[in-house]
């Protein structure tokens, strides 16, 4: 392609139906996107104008914790609590207004039992016992002395999506949906070195975790998954993890629902059995149509979500865009992202951008050119096992409605004529 | 303290080769500095509130519905409803069952060990003041949610020994997903 003709949006090369382009255009020509009358009118407005206020008067002194703009107020977690106990429900990130794969610190999603504790790091201990051959008992102080490793992965409920069960599809913004999981860097000291120094019995094949809390919540854990790379988190995106994702203590288990990953650990007993606590037994277990329920389903299965276009961030009318949105797995990397555009009739690849993590949010993007005809959008993600990402017809023909957890289906949105985006079952 | 922080940076070059050298028996995570204290068994007895389907981690204490139908209207019913129906927080009882459109998740139709109702009553319950019930208190309550689902009757006493026997109606209701499906 000649330079004259990046600017000609009608040759760029089409990838799939319903005006979806090729992935690699943005390499080659950083796609020149808005290039033309709308951009230019605002170029000459600006050229007319006094400098603005900010550039005429000395700014804001500085601070001792930043925070962002005021302009973005509307950017903040959707608490869903039960009214009768404010401390119990949980909170969702707003992804359709995040960028990147990194979820700010202050709107990682939440989900309490009986609220955050307040919890004096000195007075906070974290006791091992159970099967193991030196019983032992760590303050935070001995904890943030041992070697460290950092991690990006994510942590997404068990119950995430799980709107996506009901028979008519939630009208409701993605964060609102798919939010209840979230992406930080997590730095902390291997799990498995702990358990070293304690003295794991080989009859061992369990961990009881405890919170401290006042749910005083537990549920059981694999060793395997406790050796191999579950860590005891005390920092999270490069500072102290807040009240409120388990300071001063909490595990991550990358990849697993995240009600194993227990805030404000305070305790793991050794075991040769798990203790059937009610959240591995009456929640987080998921029924089937025959009466019977799956249990110990830990692996966040891959999921994709598009997050623009998508239920609220509509479109202003024909022209390119560049499609955005999020996959992860819990079984490893991301391989594949697809996009379709013609309700699943049509798949293009879409690109995605570095890092590509294990168990990690991975951000795709793919240049589309709307051409104003109501269409029906979807992303489909395959992780590096080969596990595909399933239509929603397959997954509820597998578990039937009511399991109500590790809903992964591939996500539809309805773009109508006038841009407005929608959510359908299609 | 800032010295021995220095030597154990020093160390991880050396602590990787040497895993490296000693092939995949040796984990790839370096060694800690050692520093967990000797936990003594008062310890971890006054922290271990954990109970196993086997009975193991049950106190002891007794209760019968008749004593415990007297704690959860004074304590439980105003968000669980009375007789463990109709309130704002999940249904504990009400029989039903875990097939159909409508499926009924409750104590008596779901849950598959008594002895996860001693542990995550004791632990957690009741929402505005946990730990507050004694461990008699624990036990009647929880023979009171098994009466109220036709599990035991109302003079039954459950105790260490007895609530580790109830059998649950839905005990062989659950298919385990882990260990058959490994996570990579």
């Amino acid at each position: 392609m000649s330079d004259e003709e990046a600017h000609e949006p009608k040759i760029l090369a089409s990838a799939a139906g319903g005006g979806l382009l090729d992935r690699r255009l943005f390499l080659k020509k950083g796609l020149a996107f808005g290039a033309g009358a709308a951009l230019t009118g605002h170029v000459v407005k600006g050229l007319a104008e006094e400098p603005p206020a900010w550039m005429k008067t000395p700014g804001e002194p500085f601070s001792n914790y930043g925070r962002p703009s005021p302009h973005e107020k509307d950017v903040i977690r959707w608490i869903s609590a039960n009214a009768g106990a404010p401390g119990n429900g949980i909170s969702w990130t707003p992804l359709h207004k995040l960028e990147g794969i990194v979820t700010p610190n202050g709107l990682h999603f939440e989900r309490h039992h009986n609220g955050v504790p307040q919890i004096d790091p000195h007075q906070h201990r974290l006791l091992i016992h159970g099967l193991v051959e030196r019983p032992l008992s760590f303050g935070i102080d001995d904890l943030l002395r041992y070697p460290m490793v950092s991690r990006l992965c994510f942590v997404e409920c068990g119950g995430n999506s799980n709107a996506g069960w009901h028979e008519e599809p939630i009208q409701t913004p993605v964060g609102y949906f798919h939010g209840l999981a979230s992406c930080s860097e997590w730095t902390g000291v291997p799990l498995a070195v702990v358990l070293e120094e304690a003295g794991l019995r080989p009859e061992a094949r369990w961990l009881i975790a405890e919170g401290a809390d006042a749910a005083a919540m537990n549920i059981s854990i694999p060793v395997e998954k406790a050796l191999d790379d579950a860590m005891l988190a005390l920092y999270q995106n490069g500072e102290r993890l807040r009240p409120e994702n388990g300071y001063p203590l909490r595990l991550i288990l990358p990849g697993w629902e995240a009600v194993l990953s227990v805030k404000w650990l305070r305790r793991l007993q050794a075991a040769n059995r798990p203790v059937m606590a009610r959240n591995e037994t009456a929640q987080y277990t998921e029924l089937l149509p025959s009466g019977k329920a799956r249990q110990f389903t830990f692996v966040m299965d891959a999921k994709s979500i598009i997050t623009f276009p998508s239920p609220g961030r509509n479109l202003s009318g024909p022209g390119l865009y560049q499609i955005s949105g999020l996959a992860w797995s819990g079984r490893g990397r991301v391989k594949r992202v697809e996009i379709s555009a013609d309700g699943g009739r049509s798949w293009a690849e879409a690109a995605l951008q570095e890092p590509v993590l294990p168990q990690c949010f991975t951000r795709f993007r793919l240049p589309w050119r709307w051409e104003g005809a109501p269409l029906v959008l979807k992303s489909r993600a395959t992780d590096e096992t080969g596990y595909v990402q399933p239509e929603r017809e397959a997954l509820i023909a597998e578990r039937g409605r009511h399991g109500y957890f590790h809903y992964n289906a591939v996500v539809a949105w309805a773009v109508a004529k006038d841009g407005t985006v929608s959510h359908v079952y299609a | 303290m800032r010295k021995e922080r220095q030597r154990s940076v020093r160390q991880l070059p050396k602590l990787a080769i040497a895993c490296f050298a000693l092939s995949a028996a040796c984990s790839a995570e370096p060694e800690g500095p050692r520093l967990g204290h000797p936990a003594s068994p008062e310890e971890i007895a006054a922290k271990d509130i954990n109970v196993f389907p086997d009975g193991t981690g049950l106190p002891p204490g007794k209760g019968t519905a008749r004593e415990g139908k007297v704690l959860y209207d004074a304590k439980c019913a105003s968000c669980h409803g009375p007789k463990g129906i109709g309130g704002s927080a999940g249904e504990l009882a009400g029989g039903g069952s875990l097939t159909g459109p409508h499926p009924d998740r409750n104590i008596g139709t779901y849950w598959p060990y008594a002895t996860t109702l001693f542990d995550f009553i004791r632990r957690s319950m009741p929402l505005d003041a946990p730990r507050s019930l004694n461990d008699d208190q624990v036990y009647a309550v929880t023979a009171y949610l098994l009466h109220i689902n036709g599990i035991i009757d109302d003079r039954t006493e459950m105790n260490a020994t007895s609530l580790a026997r109830v059998e649950m109606p839905n005990r062989h209701g659950f298919i385990p997903i882990w260990p058959g499906e490994k996570a990579r």
